[in-house]
C-alpha cells in the first residue's frame, strides 16, 4: 500500500496552507481534491479581505490562491486533482478514487481533513425552479465561469457572503433588486454591506420570501414582512420582478468523512452545526486526524488559512519532524493570529463558540 | 444568460479555443474546458432536467457538484453533473426526463 506522512483532503485555503506548513517542516505530503483546480471557494473571493496586515488585509481572494499556489509549487507538494476523498478506515487509510476510474487506499500516518462546508437551503413554495441557487452557486458562475445567471436578482440573507455576492453580482453586470433578511438587523461586516447600500440596492429586514412564481424558470418573488414571532403578517405581501433568486442562509460544515471515520462530534449553533471535536492543535479525537478550515466550524477564509497551517504544523511535529522550541514559537505565533481574527464585535462570538468545542469533553 | 465579457476586476474575458456541442441536437459554441452547466446558462437555457414524476424543471443549484440537481444526459450516459463536467468537443447533451434513457447500457 502507498504511504505518506501526511494526507491532507481538500485544497481550499485551509488545506493549502496545511500542506505548506507541514512540507516546510519536512513532512511528505498529499495534498488531494475532487475538484479540476485546487484553491476550494478562494478564486471566488475576487474582493479585498480586511484585518490586520499580516492576515493578507487588502489583498483579494483570488491572489493569495495564486501565491499559495505558487508556495506550494516551490515545495514540491505532490497534489492529486480529480481526487475524490471516498472514506477513511482504520483511522489511518484513506480511500480515494481518481478521474472517476482508479480506486485506491493510500496508508496515511496523519490525515488533515480540509473538506470546507456546504451551503444551507430555505424552503418556499417554487424554491425547486431553475433561478434559484445558492448565492455561492451564482458566485461560482460569475468570477469563475464568468455567465450571469440572471439578470434580475433577489438576495436571500444579508450575512457576508449574501452582502459580497449581491455586490459581485453588480460588479458583473447584474441588477440586484433586493436583499431580504429574516433577522430584524442586517447581517455582515458594515464594509461590505455599505457597498451595496451606495449601489442603491433595498435592503429589507424582517422580511422573508412567501414564494417564487414562474413556469420554467423563476419570474417574480413574493416577499412578506414578518412579525416578532417570525411569521407573515398577512397584507404586507409584495412582488418583484426577478429571474434568479439567490439563498445565503448560511454554510453546513462538510463533515461527513470525520464522522465517518469516527471522529466524536460536538454541537456549535454559532459555527454552522455539529463539528468533530477539536483541540487548539486542531487534532480531532482520533489522534491521528486533524482537521482545518470551515469543517471545523464555518468562519472565513483568514481563519481558515490560520486553522491550516496549525494542523500542518502540529500534524508534523507529532510525527517527529519539529524541535520542540520551534513548534512551539510557531504554534503561538499562529495562535497569536487566531486571536487576532477573532476578535470585535462580531470574532469574539466565534472566539467563545471555538473555545466551547475545545472544552466540551474529548471523549 | 449572458457571458460577463469585461469586468471590472478580472478585466476583459480572456481568449480561448471554441468548441461545438450539440444541445438537444443544436449545436451550441462553447468555450474550451468550461464546464457545461457554464456554456448552457450562457445560452439562456431554461432548465436541464425535468423530474421523474411531476415532470418539473431543473436547472444548477450549488454549482459545486454536491447537490446532482443539474444533472443531464452527456453522450448517452444519463445522471451526468454538468457544473463539475468540462465541454468536449462533439459532446451530445440532452436535456433529461426523469431518470433519462440508458439505451440499455445499464
Ligand atoms: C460557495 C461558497 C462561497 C463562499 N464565498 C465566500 C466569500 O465570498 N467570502 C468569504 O469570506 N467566505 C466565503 N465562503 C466561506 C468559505 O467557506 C471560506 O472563506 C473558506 O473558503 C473556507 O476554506 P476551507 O479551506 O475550509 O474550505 P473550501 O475553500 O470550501 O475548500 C474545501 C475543498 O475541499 C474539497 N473537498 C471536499 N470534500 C472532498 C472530498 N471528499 N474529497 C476531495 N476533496 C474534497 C472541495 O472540493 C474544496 O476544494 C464561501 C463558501 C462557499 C461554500
Ligand atoms: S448544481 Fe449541484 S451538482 Fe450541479
Amino acid at each position: 500500500m502507498m504511504e505518506r506522512d501526511i494526507v491532507v483532503i481538500g485544497s481550499g485555503p485551509a488545506g493549502l496552507c496545511a500542506a505548506i506548513e507541514a512540507a516546510e517542516a519536512g513532512a511528505k505530503v498529499l495534498l488531494v481534491d475532487e475538484n479540476a483546480k485546487p484553491g476550494g471557494q478562494l478564486f471566488k473571493q475576487i474582493h479585498k479581505f480586511f484585518g490586520s496586515r499580516e492576515h493578507s488585509a487588502g489583498v483579494r481572494g483570488i491572489d493569495i490562491g495564486t501565491l499559495l499556489l505558487q508556495k506550494a509549487e516551490e515545495l514540491d507538494i505532490e497534489v492529486w486533482l480529480n481526487t475524490e476523498a471516498c472514506g477513511i478506515f482504520d483511522q489511518d487509510k484513506v480511500w480515494v478514487v481518481r478521474d472517476k476510474s482508479t480506486s485506491l487506499t493510500i496508508h496515511a500516518k496523519r490525515i488533515i481533513l480540509a473538506t470546507g462546508a456546504n451551503e444551507n437551503v430555505v424552503n418556499f413554495p417554487g424554491w425547486t425552479l431553475p433561478g434559484v441557487m445558492g448565492a455561492g452557486a451564482a458566485q461560482t458562475m460569475i468570477n469563475i465561469h464568468r455567465v450571469l445567471p440572471g439578470r434580475k436578482i433577489l438576495m436571500i440573507g444579508s450575512g457576508n457572503v449574501g452582502v459580497i455576492v449581491s455586490y459581485q453580482l453588480l460588479q458583473a453586470g447584474a441588477q440586484v433588486k433586493a436583499v431580504v433578511e429574516a433577522a430584524p438587523q442586517l447581517g455582515g461586516y458594515g464594509v461590505h454591506t455599505a457597498k451595496v447600500r451606495r449601489a442603491g440596492v433595498p435592503f429589507y429586514t424582517g422580511h422573508t420570501v412567501l414564494e417564487a412564481h414562474g413556469t420554467d424558470h423563476v419570474e417574480s418573488a413574493v416577499i412578506v414582512k414578518l412579525d416578532a414571532a417570525w411569521k407573515p403578517i398577512a397584507g404586507t405581501e409584495f412582488s418583484v420582478d426577478v429571474d434568479t433568486i439567490c439563498i445565503a442562509a448560511g454554510l453546513t460544515p462538510a463533515v461527513e468523512l470525520a464522522f465517518g471515520a469516527g471522529c466524536r462530534s460536538v454541537n456549535s449553533p454559532v459555527l454552522g452545526g455539529l463539528v468533530p471535536w477539536h483541540d487548539e492543535s486542531m487534532r480531532t479525537s482520533i489522534p491521528s486526524i486533524y482537521i482545518a478550515g470551515d469543517v471545523s466550524g464555518v468562519e472565513e477564509a483568514s481563519t481558515a488559512m490560520e486553522e491550516g497551517r496549525m494542523a500542518g504544523l502540529s500534524a508534523a511535529h507529532s510525527l517527529g519532524y519539529l524541535e520542540a522550541s520551534r513548534y512551539r514559537s510557531r504554534f503561538e505565533a499562529i495562535n497569536h493570529n487566531l486571536l487576532a481574527l477573532r476578535s470585535g464585535m462580531f470574532g469574539q462570538k466565534r472566539r467563545d463558540a471555538k473555545e466551547a468545542i475545545m472544552a466540551a469533553r474529548k471523549g | 444568460m449572458q457571458r460577463i465579457l469585461d469586468h471590472p476586476i478580472l478585466g476583459p474575458l480572456p481568449e480561448e479555443e471554441k468548441v461545438t456541442i450539440y444541445v438537444d441536437g443544436e449545436p451550441v459554441e462553447a468555450r474550451k474546458g468550461e464546464m457545461i452547466a457554464a456554456a448552457l446558462m450562457a445560452t439562456g437555457k431554461p432548465y436541464f432536467r425535468k423530474t421523474v414524476k411531476r415532470h418539473e424543471p431543473r436547472s444548477i443549484f450549488c454549482g459545486i457538484g454536491r447537490c446532482t440537481d443539474c444533472v443531464m444526459t452527456v453522450n448517452g450516459t444519463p445522471n451526468v453533473r454538468t457544473c463539475v463536467t468540462a465541454v468536449e468537443e462533439g459532446m451530445v447533451i440532452e436535456t433529461q426526463m426523469g431518470f433519462g434513457d440508458w439505451g440499455g447500457k445499464r
